[in-house]
This record gives C-alpha cells, sequence and structure tokens, in this order.
C-alpha cells in the first residue's frame, strides 16, 4: 500500500519534473512572493495607500521576506530527501535555483532592516555603530546574521566555476547550509516575545529533513560495508 | 509618510465627531432598539470593517488640556488604532484582537475593588466612571516594541475613580487584573503567558493626573480589542502596564506582580517608564517609529514626552535599576 503510493507519487513528481517548463515554473513560483510584497509597497510608497503594507509596514516588510526566505530554504533543504525517497534524480536541476533564491529573500531581509531599522537610505543617516551593537549584543541578531553571513557565501560559491575551483572543499563548504539553517530557525525563535509555536513548527520540519540524511547516511555506510567482502 | 501626514493634519479630533452630531446619532440610537442591534450585530459580522460606524457613541466629552500638538503629533485613524494590537488574550499576533475580540461579551460588567479600601465590593462600570465628566484626551501611546501612536482616548482620571472607593492611607500600591474567559479569548491556550494578566501602579503614580482610566475612543464606546469596557492608560510608561478589560482593582501594601516582568524578568519592569537610554535587551529603546511611518526615526522622549509632568515621581531613583 506504502510502496503504491509512494510509487504514483514518483510518477507524478517525474511527470511533473520532466514538463519542460518546470525549471521556470519553479522560478516564478518564488519570484511571486516579491512581486505581491513589491507591488504592496508600490501602492504604500508611491501610490499614497497607507493601508497597503498593514498598520505597521515595516514588520509587514521584514516578516514577510524572512519567513519567505526561511521557507524557500527548507525547501531546499527538502530537494535531495525528496529525490532519494522517490526515486526521481532530475529533481535536482532546481536545488541551486531554489538556494539562491532563499539567499535572494534574505538579502531583501537585512536590506530592509537596514534602511527602516537603521535608517541605511543615506550615509548621513545611518547608524553604523547601531548595527555593529545589534550584531554583538543582540543574540537573536547574531543569529541572524550568522545565517545570512553562510547564505552569502553560499550563493556566491554556487557557480559551477566555483564548484571546480574548490573540487572536495565545494561540498565541505556548502554543508553550512544545515548551520544557515539552524541558525534562522534560533533567530526566529529569539525574537518571539511569548508564543514561539510557529518557529517551533518550522523547526520541527528542518529537524525532519536533517534526521533523514542521518538514516540516509547509515543506510549508505551499511550498503559500503555489505559490499567490502564482495569487492576484495 | 509625507502624505500621510497630511492625511492625519486633515483629520482633526474636533471634526471627527462634533457635539450636535452626537447627540442626533445618540437619540437615533436610543429610539431606535433596531439600529442599535443592527449595529452590534454588524460589529460581530464583519470584524475590522467599518468598525467607527458600527460602534455606539458615548455622552460628549469635554476637551481635556491634556492633548498634543498635531503638527507634531497626528492622531492615528480609528482603523490603525483598532486593527493593531496586543491583547495576548486574543492572540499573540497583531491582528489577532480584532479578530476574536467581537465575540466578547462585555455587559454585564463587574469590577470587583478589594485590599486596603474603605468602600470595597462589586461595581458596576457606571458606578466607578462618571459618564457625565468625559474628558477627551489626546495621548502618545509608546509600545515596548518601538511602535507608537497617538489616540484620542475617553475617560476619567484613574485618581477619580480610586476617590470613589476611599483607599486606605496604608494602601501603597494598586493592581490591575484583566478579564479571563477562555469561551471567549482562544488565546488563552496559545500565547504563552500565565493568566490573568496582572499589572500594577504604586499609589502616586496611579493618582497622578495623567493615569487615565479609558472607556471609549474617538468619541465611541471602546472597542473590545482596545480593552472594554474598562481600562487604564498611562502614557509615560510602555503599553504593556496599561492593562485592558479590567475587572479587578486592588489596594495593597506591596508591589504588585505584573504578568510580562514575571515572565521575562531581565526584559520588563515593574516601573517600564519610556526611557531612550534604557535598552530592552533585544533592541535599543533610543528610536521609536510613528505608525505608519516604517522608519526608525523618531527619537524617544524621555517618559515619553511627559517628563514635565511626572520625572519628579522617579526623583532619586535609579531608572537603569528599577526599569
Amino acid at each position: 500500500m506504502a510502496t503504491r503510493l509512494r510509487e504514483r507519487l514518483a510518477a507524478l513528481v517525474a511527470a511533473a519534473v520532466g514538463w519542460r517548463f518546470f525549471k521556470p515554473a519553479v522560478f516564478v513560483a518564488c519570484l511571486s512572493p516579491a512581486i505581491w510584497l513589491g507591488y504592496r509597497a508600490w501602492r504604500f510608497f508611491l501610490g499614497g495607500d497607507l493601508t497597503a503594507l498593514g498598520v505597521d509596514p515595516s514588520a509587514t516588510l521584514e516578516h514577510e521576506t524572512g519567513k519567505t526566505a526561511l521557507i524557500v530554504l527548507l525547501i531546499t533543504l527538502s530537494v535531495t530527501p525528496l529525490r532519494r525517497l522517490l526515486g526521481v534524480n532530475r529533481l535536482q536541476i532546481v536545488r541551486r535555483m531554489l538556494g539562491v533564491w532563499s539567499f535572494t529573500y534574505a538579502a531583501l531581509h537585512v536590506s530592509i532592516y537596514l534602511v527602516v531599522d537603521q535608517l541605511c537610505y543615506s550615509t548621513q543617516t545611518c547608524d553604523l555603530s547601531g548595527i555593529w551593537q545589534d550584531v554583538l549584543k543582540r543574540r537573536f541578531i547574531f543569529a541572524g546574521a550568522t545565517a545570512f553571513v553562510i547564505l552569502s557565501s553560499l550563493a556566491i560559491t554556487s557557480t559551477t566555476g566555483w564548484q571546480r575551483r574548490l573540487r572536495k572543499n565545494w561540498q565541505r563548504l556548502h554543508r553550512l547550509v544545515y548551520v544557515a539553517a539552524v541558525a534562522a530557525i534560533v533567530h526566529f525563535v529569539w525574537i518571539q516575545k511569548s508564543d514561539i509555536r510557529e518557529p517551533l513548527r518550522w523547526g520541527f520540519f528542518l529537524a525532519v529533513l536533517l534526521a533523514l540524511r542521518v538514516v540516509f547516511a547509515i543506510q549508505k555506510r551499511r550498503r559500503a560495508r555489505v559490499r567490502l567482502p564482495v569487492t576484495a | 509618510m509625507i502624505i500621510r501626514i497630511k492625511t492625519s493634519a486633515d483629520v482633526s479630533s474636533s471634526e471627527i465627531t462634533p457635539e450636535h452630531v452626537y447627540r442626533s446619532r445618540r437619540e437615533f440610537m436610543q429610539t431606535t432598539a433596531a439600529g442599535a442591534l443592527g449595529a452590534v450585530a454588524g460589529a460581530l459580522l464583519v470584524p475590522g470593517a467599518r468598525l467607527d460606524a458600527a460602534q455606539q457613541d458615548l455622552p460628549a466629552a469635554k476637551k481635556s488640556a491634556f492633548t498634543v500638538d498635531q503638527s507634531v503629533d497626528p492622531l492615528n485613524t480609528f482603523e490603525q488604532i483598532t486593527s493593531y494590537n496586543n491583547y495576548y488574550e486574543f492572540g499573540a499576533r497583531k491582528d489577532d484582537p480584532v479578530r476574536y475580540a467581537g465575540r466578547l461579551t462585555v455587559k454585564p460588567w463587574t469590577v470587583k475593588v478589594d485590599g486596603l479600601v474603605n468602600k470595597p465590593g462589586n461595581y458596576g462600570v457606571e458606578d466607578l466612571v462618571n459618564f457625565n465628566q468625559l474628558e477627551e484626551r489626546i495621548y502618545r501611546h509608546r509600545c515596548v516594541e518601538r511602535w507608537s501612536m497617538v489616540i484620542p482616548w475617553i475617560g476619567v482620571s484613574l485618581s477619580e475613580v480610586l476617590k470613589k472607593v476611599q483607599p486606605q492611607p496604608s494602601a501603597k500600591y494598586v493592581e490591575f487584573t484583566t478579564l479571563v474567559r477562555p469561551n471567549e479569548m482562544p488565546g488563552l491556550q496559545t500565547a504563552g503567558l500565565d493568566w490573568p494578566y496582572l499589572e500594577g501602579l504604586r499609589m502616586d503614580e496611579a493618582m497622578h493626573p495623567l493615569t487615565l482610566m479609558v472607556v471609549g475612543l474617538y468619541g465611541k464606546v471602546l472597542p473590545n480589542q482596545n480593552g472594554a469596557p474598562l481600562r487604564v492608560h498611562i502614557p509615560w510608561k510602555y503599553g504593556f502596564k496599561s492593562g485592558k478589560s479590567i475587572v479587578r482593582i486592588r489596594l495593597t501594601d506591596m508591589q504588585p506582580h505584573n504578568t510580562w516582568a514575571v515572565q521575562t524578568p531581565n526584559e520588563y519592569g515593574f516601573y517600564a517608564n519610556v526611557n531612550p537610554t534604557v535598552d530592552h535587551p533585544r533592541w535599543s529603546q533610543a528610536r521609536e517609529r510613528r505608525l505608519p511611518s516604517p522608519l526608525l526615526n523618531r527619537p524617544t522622549l524621555i517618559f515619553n514626552g511627559y517628563g514635565d509632568q511626572v520625572a519628579s515621581l522617579y526623583a532619586g531613583m535609579d531608572l537603569r535599576k528599577f526599569y
């Protein structure tokens, strides 16, 4: 029963992935939250509609970009487990794009923080010491900054050129994505005042994804051990 | 934001409900029960939508000398004030109160007054607040989360209320208890605080003329999400000090526990005076954003700009220690 369900799901995913517009479709899906937020921001800042971003526009801008970055990161981390569970190797073709999209939303999130909270829309107003204080003194900002620094370096080295140049180190470096994901969840938990259910739900999802990787690693090692006498 | 300033300057509070409109509306409400019922039903069916139209009028309030310079502090709109609230009994998100507070029953309402008073007992709202002496006061409201608004409250000084119940000389503090009603308040299960919500003031803070017992907003009966039917507002303190939907007022000689200080003692204290130099551990309090501006570009004022009137209450106190 479970096997049949998995086969059907695998066939469905394989069909979707096989579609010639699969990659562009994923691209558009990733772009759409930015378009929707950008449209509301345009109405607020230029159209004079002061309700377009809710009562507290900076909260709306920061929360929506931050949450989208996290969700896209978790989707990125779902690619490998899904590929292995369903046996649809072609899913791999969207992984890099998803990762870069997660970084894009994180960069938007950080830029909005710099502009609205630290007033970095001009050099005169930008509160550089305030930023430094925030990173050093506020642990939730430190956690967020950690995640962002990691995502930035992974986005920069995401190209095929860098992949070749770094060889084995590329995979080592890109394993830091797990640290970034955990730091992002911690950042989300630490900004809450009392109700931490939402970040914990995403944290549980991340824990499942990480646990699956541990299972895969154990399976791989076992298989290697079984093969050993045969090859010897 | 430039446009925002223009819009709100257009709406001076005196233009919102002229007295004759007050009275004619009031007559209409009194003579047409159906109209009143319709208004209430409207408020229940469409939370957030044209709340000002659904909310009942109050007797005319006299303009108070406690106001603001509206060229510096333009009023926030009724919609802003009533759709962005911290009222955790309805949920921890800012739009939870406007969504769920409609189901709250505020009539009948009893406030238990006890402790060190000569006239303890169960009081109705009208027993505590003289509705013929209502004042409209325009106050700055500063949340500990760094956003602020300017709000035209209707109410009377808390001192007038306390005088009615006659505090004993031994009373040093006032404790406020907020309503806990699980079948009407979904946030009680989820918001992660201990209930009931408790707040307190020192006696001299409670008796200060600025401390307001609120029953209305923008000339209307106070909307549920803002703490109907009875709440306090202490304009020189962070918003969490101003308890909503009060069911108990207790006078005591010991400093009361207040919910947030119990929950996270290193972040929230008993005094919670607005102070740009005392940071919240997770953010600087030096600047604030006046909604709906997204920019955190307004310098925070000591005692929220009410220092002339209240700084003397804290003479000689280390405000870093008593935060």
